[in-house]
């Protein structure tokens, strides 16, 4: 399993380096000049040229490349043009709030489509069965956003029992920033929630019909353990899952945050894409690639290590 | 290299085994319509289609302004009611569905077109051809869909065929991969291999031997490729990196759905609406054509 951890990391590493170039190119073929979004519309040539001299971007494509990446590794990602603020400081404000509103997602997401799938697949072709079954392709067709509008529709207009926007920090108000945060939570949680639902209703259909599980039940094992040990073996399928459903998740966060208007990751993204404001697109894209890299690797290892013919074979399978 | 003389072991599995293969197509026809599911997806996807064809060319013009009918009610004169300016509310979702087709349909087929082109030419020869290319495709696959695809309209320019791109290019990856896998399969099947023995080129391989056989692998890619690009427009053209106003499109309503909330609620439900029928609708048809095709359904 070491050779195949090591594999992974290298590849990781790879990817990673190559990203960074299409991220660093990508910036550069935005429209619109840098030095003229930073100087303003009106700024006279000498004050442009003075700028590209200053952020060196007159020298080579990839002297700026290295200079940037060099920095980058030293955690300095530039400056926004906006306010001059340093790109990490700002990106180390919002990344918690988004890692706050992923991690109930996931939570949620976790908690309903676990526990749905589990429960359709032993109660299969019952009325539960239909309605959990109803219910993730329901969750699988209906886009963020709308349940978003939806949410606030009903929970804060109608009801008025949770806040339509706004946000506040875990520490200045914990009760308030969970009462902000459900609402988009849910939402978010939702979508992911029905993609669990089906995968561990299918993973645990395929075990409860196993051998081992027919033999278990033949020994009179009762029917909680017999679940408990197919959804042991059906963990596998979750994580993979949920490896695959980040990258759903990290655009799910765009939009919830925008409609939600929570100040995190995704809305700067958005809004730096608005402001042309490309140190700031940049670093938050380049900060996103390398954490869903990351991620996946340890989904990967996860993986590996859920998997026993993996973990016992050397990774070889 | 000469062309491939036809064998009659071939002909089973290549195109000129017509009559089994319509068989085969009569076979999964069948299966599929006894699925309900799969058929009420039909339907909708159905439906979808002849609104987003025939419903611009029938309703009023979408983008005509009434101000003396200003966020009206669905009534008999406005079935679904009107918008913030007087608009139509049922011609604007009618639109809007050409718009998503387009988009679905047109970016699924750029992603199938050079996907499945790339993904059978790196399965087919590997070596460092495939080795190069896996690691172009595991860079774009590094990028969450969402951020390749603000990234690249972005990039483009907000508006409905940069859109088209935008989302085209994002889900070539997972086409590729695919493709490639079925063609690495498919390559070491006997038919090929005496596809090989008997001189046909490379080429006749790939498109004669490897992608019909494939075929079912990208169909049901296509169905959830389709939705995906629909949800896809309507996302950014919610964010403002898509179609622009005045055109109409799902994603655009609802943003401007979003400020009369309160007053008009119906403005934010029909096109929402209309989005999870339609992405219900291709999800069931996937289910059913995967279900439909898979061999060791006996049903």
């Amino acid at each position: 399993m070491t050779r195949f951890i090591l594999q992974r990391v290298i590849t990781s590493v790879i990817t990673l380096f190559l990203a960074s170039i299409v991220v660093f190119i990508g910036a550069r073929m935005l429209p619109g000049d840098p030095a003229q979004v930073l100087a303003g519309e009106s700024a006279d040539p000498a004050l442009l040229e003075a700028i590209r001299e200053q952020f060196g971007l007159n020298q080579p494509i990839w002297v700026q490349y290295f200079t940037y990446i060099g920095q980058a590794l030293t955690g300095n990602l530039g400056v926004s043009t906006r306010d001059n603020i340093p790109v990490a400081e700002i990106l180390l404000q919002r990344l918690p709030i988004t890692l706050e509103l992923a991690g109930l997602a996931i939570l949620i997401g976790l908690v309903i489509g676990i526990t749905a799938g589990v429960v359709s697949a032993v109660k299969r072709g019952t009325f539960v069965d239909y309605v959990a079954t109803g219910f993730g392709l329901v969750g699988l067709s209906v886009p963020s956003f709308w349940l978003g509008l939806l949410a606030i529709l009903l929970f804060a207009i109608t009801w008025q029992v949770l806040p339509a926007s706004g946000f506040v920090g875990f520490a200045e108000d914990p009760i308030g920033n969970l009462r902000g945060m459900i609402l988009p939570a849910t939402v978010l949680g939702i979508g992911l929630s029905a993609v669990l639902m089906r995968q561990t209703r299918a993973a645990l259909l395929g075990q409860l019909s196993a051998d081992y599980v027919r033999t278990a039940r033949s020994k009179g094992v009762t029917r909680g353990r017999e679940v408990s040990h197919a959804l042991r073996n059906s963990l596998t399928t979750v994580v993979t899952v949920l490896g695959l459903q980040l990258g759903a998740l990290i655009g799910g966060a765009i939009v919830t945050e925008q409609i939600f208007v929570i100040p995190g990751f995704g809305k700067l993204i958005i809004d730096a894409v608005a402001a042309r404001n490309y140190p700031i697109l940049q670093g938050a894209v380049l900060v996103a690639v390398t954490g869903y890299v990351l991620v996946n690797l340890l989904v990967d290892v996860a993986y590996a290590y859920l998997n026993p013919r993996m973990r016992l074979s050397g990774g070889s399978e | 290299m000469t062309s491939v003389p036809k064998t009659t072991n071939l002909s089973t599995f290549g195109a000129t085994g017509s009559r089994k293969s319509q068989a085969q197509w009569r076979r999964v026809m069948r299966r599929f319509l006894k699925r309900p599911l799969a058929v009420i997806g039909l339907v909708l996807v159905v439906a979808f289609i002849l609104v987003a064809v025939f419903g611009p060319l029938l309703l009023p013009d979408p983008n005509k302004q009434d101000f003396a009918t200003l966020l009206q009610p669905p009534s008999l004169a406005h079935l679904l009611g009107t918008d913030d300016l007087g608009r139509d509310v049922l011609s604007r979702i009618a639109s809007g569905a050409r718009v998503s087709l387009l988009a679905g349909v047109l970016s699924t087929t750029i992603a199938m077109v050079i996907g499945i082109t790339l993904g059978l030419i790196t399965g087919f020869y590997r070596g460092w051809f495939d080795v190069v290319f896996m690691r172009i495709i595991d860079v774009m696959l590094a990028f969450p869909f969402l951020i390749f695809a603000v990234g690249l309209a972005a990039i483009l320019g907000a508006s409905l065929t940069n859109v088209i791109i935008a989302l085209g290019v994002s889900q070539i990856p997972e086409v590729v991969r695919i493709a490639r896998g079925e063609a690495m399969a498919i390559r070491e099947q006997e038919f090929v291999s005496g596809a090989v023995a008997d001189g046909a080129r490379d080429f006749t391989i790939m498109a004669r031997y490897i992608a019909p056989n494939a075929a079912s692998a990208f169909i049901v890619q296509a169905t959830v490729a389709i939705p995906g690009a629909i949800i896809g427009e309507a996302t950014l053209s919610f964010l403002g990196l898509g179609v622009q106003p005045p055109m109409a499109s799902w994603g655009i309503m609802l943003t401007s759905a979003q400020q009369f909330l309160a007053q008009a609620p119906y403005l934010a439900l029909f096109p929402g609406i209309a989005i999870a029928l339609t992405t219900l609708g291709f999800n069931l048809l996937g289910d059913g054509l995967r279900d439909a095709l898979d061999p060791k359904e006996k049903r």
